[in-house]
């Protein structure tokens, strides 16, 4: 889940609009921009949209990492395709949240002087070129997880961003789980790497979908407005259910001494994340927190005088066109 | 302080000459760089021939809480849809 822990906003709205609102969304119908909404549901989702899209953003840095040391031509050029696509994902969302009146270069200054998050999971580091194969197949694996319940979420636009990336995203997961079976058929090494990567990534990926159901404070609310579609532990579950057997595929093992098929509840018996070290890492603590803000710092930075640049360069041009009518 | 670059809306044909259909937006500072970022995020599979963007200033657009009067007076207006009319079977296909 690329947006963890979304803190719903309380709502001080007219009772009878907000109940007319609720019928609304308990009968499907979407919420376009300029309807009516709560203040809460607004910045609710202001902070979700924009979370996910500073994870798909921040998201890039791991990956990016290895573009140039790819092993091949072909995966060079498979990896560049995927972070492009990140790329695109981060924008159709903050496109999503402008619409709720939130500007982009605002979302930015939010992230980069952490007023705003992106998920856990960007926070640790890319050891191996075996974790280009775990980050495919485990975090996008995850992150579909938790984005095609979302294409029906109840903000119109949020849902259609949602149904561009779901498109794409396939791909992200299985580029990822070809580089795993090219390892995990390989060398003595390379098969090492594999089940490295996966030990490492393991936990962390399990976090993505945030804390347990009892400890999540803020999903009632969202629920009901439709932008949370299943809880944290349903997603979590239906995540090992479909990876362990494809671990299994692999030849890889699970780095989890319980996990162990529950018949009765036809899942796996799984064990559950840190959720100290979960807590660390989002208040900043996690392996790589300082250098993706310093990457994003650095990347905004470095561009302003581009971004001036196209501005001045745009506006001679207006001016010359409105002097030569 | 940069200014903001504006946003324009992005319409994109689809291979099978179909209508322009909007498919979302973006930012930049004029329209031939609106033009090339469109292409970069909206067509990375092929999905377009031909592509319209738009300042979304520009767009006029009907308000929602308008949303009844403005589309109601075509729902009684039934007559407009060939269903409305039977024609008998021995007729043949029309």
């Amino acid at each position: 889940m690329y947006a963890q822990m979304i803190k719903s906003e309380a709502t001080a709205d007219d009772p009878d609009k907000l109940k007319a609102f609720q019928a609304r969304i308990d009968a499907g119908e979407k919420i376009e921009p300029k309807d009516w909404m709560p203040e809460g549901y607004r910045k609710t989702l202001i902070r979700q949209i924009g979370q996910h899209a500073h994870s798909e953003i921040v998201g890039q840095l791991p990956e990016g990492n290895w573009i140039t040391r790819a092993p091949t031509l072909e995966r060079k050029a498979i990896l560049l395709a995927k972070v492009q696509d990140e790329a695109g994902h981060g924008l159709y969302l903050y496109c999503a949240a402008e619409t709720l009146g939130v500007s982009r270069d605002e979302m930015t200054r939010m992230l980069l002087d952490g007023r705003m998050k992106y998920s856990s999971i960007f926070n640790y580091p890319t050891l191996t070129w075996a974790d280009m194969g775990a980050v495919g197949w485990l975090v996008d694996g995850a992150a579909i997880m938790n984005q095609v319940p979302l294409q029906r979420t109840s903000y119109g636009p949020y849902a259609r961003a949602m149904i561009r990336i779901c498109k794409e995203e396939s791909f992200h997961q299985r580029q990822g789980f070809d580089i795993m079976m090219k390892m995990a058929n390989g060398t003595p090494a390379q098969r090492r790497m594999a089940q490295d990567a996966l030990n490492r990534f393991w936990y962390p990926s399990l976090m993505m979908f945030g804390p347990s159901d009892k400890d999540s404070v803020h999903s009632t609310q969202s629920m009901r407005w439709r932008i949370k579609i299943n809880t944290n532990d349903e997603l979590r579950q239906k995540f090992v259910d479909q990876t362990v057997p494809q671990a299994e595929y692999l030849g890889l093992t699970v780095p989890d001494e319980t996990l162990a098929w529950n018949e009765e509840k036809g899942g796996y018996d799984f064990a559950e994340p840190d959720w100290a070290e979960f807590y660390g890492v989002l208040k900043g603590n996690g392996p790589c927190n300082t250098d993706r803000i310093a990457a994003r710092q650095k990347a905004w930075d470095d561009g302003t005088w581009v971004r001036d640049g196209l501005m001045a360069h745009a506006a001679k041009r207006k001016a010359a066109k409105a002097a030569a009518q | 302080m940069t200014t903001e670059m504006p946003l324009w809306e992005v319409f994109i044909r689809g291979q099978h000459g179909m209508s322009h259909r909007h498919v979302g937006s973006l930012h930049a500072a004029d329209a031939e760089t609106a033009l090339l970022n469109a292409r970069d995020v909206y067509t990375r599979r092929n999905e377009g021939v031909s592509i319209w963007v738009v300042p979304a200033a520009q767009i006029t657009a009907s308000s929602p809480s308008e949303k009844g009067p403005y589309f109601e007076p075509a729902n009684d207006k039934v007559y407009r849809h060939p269903t409305f009319f039977d024609i008998p079977d021995e007729v043949g296909p029309m």
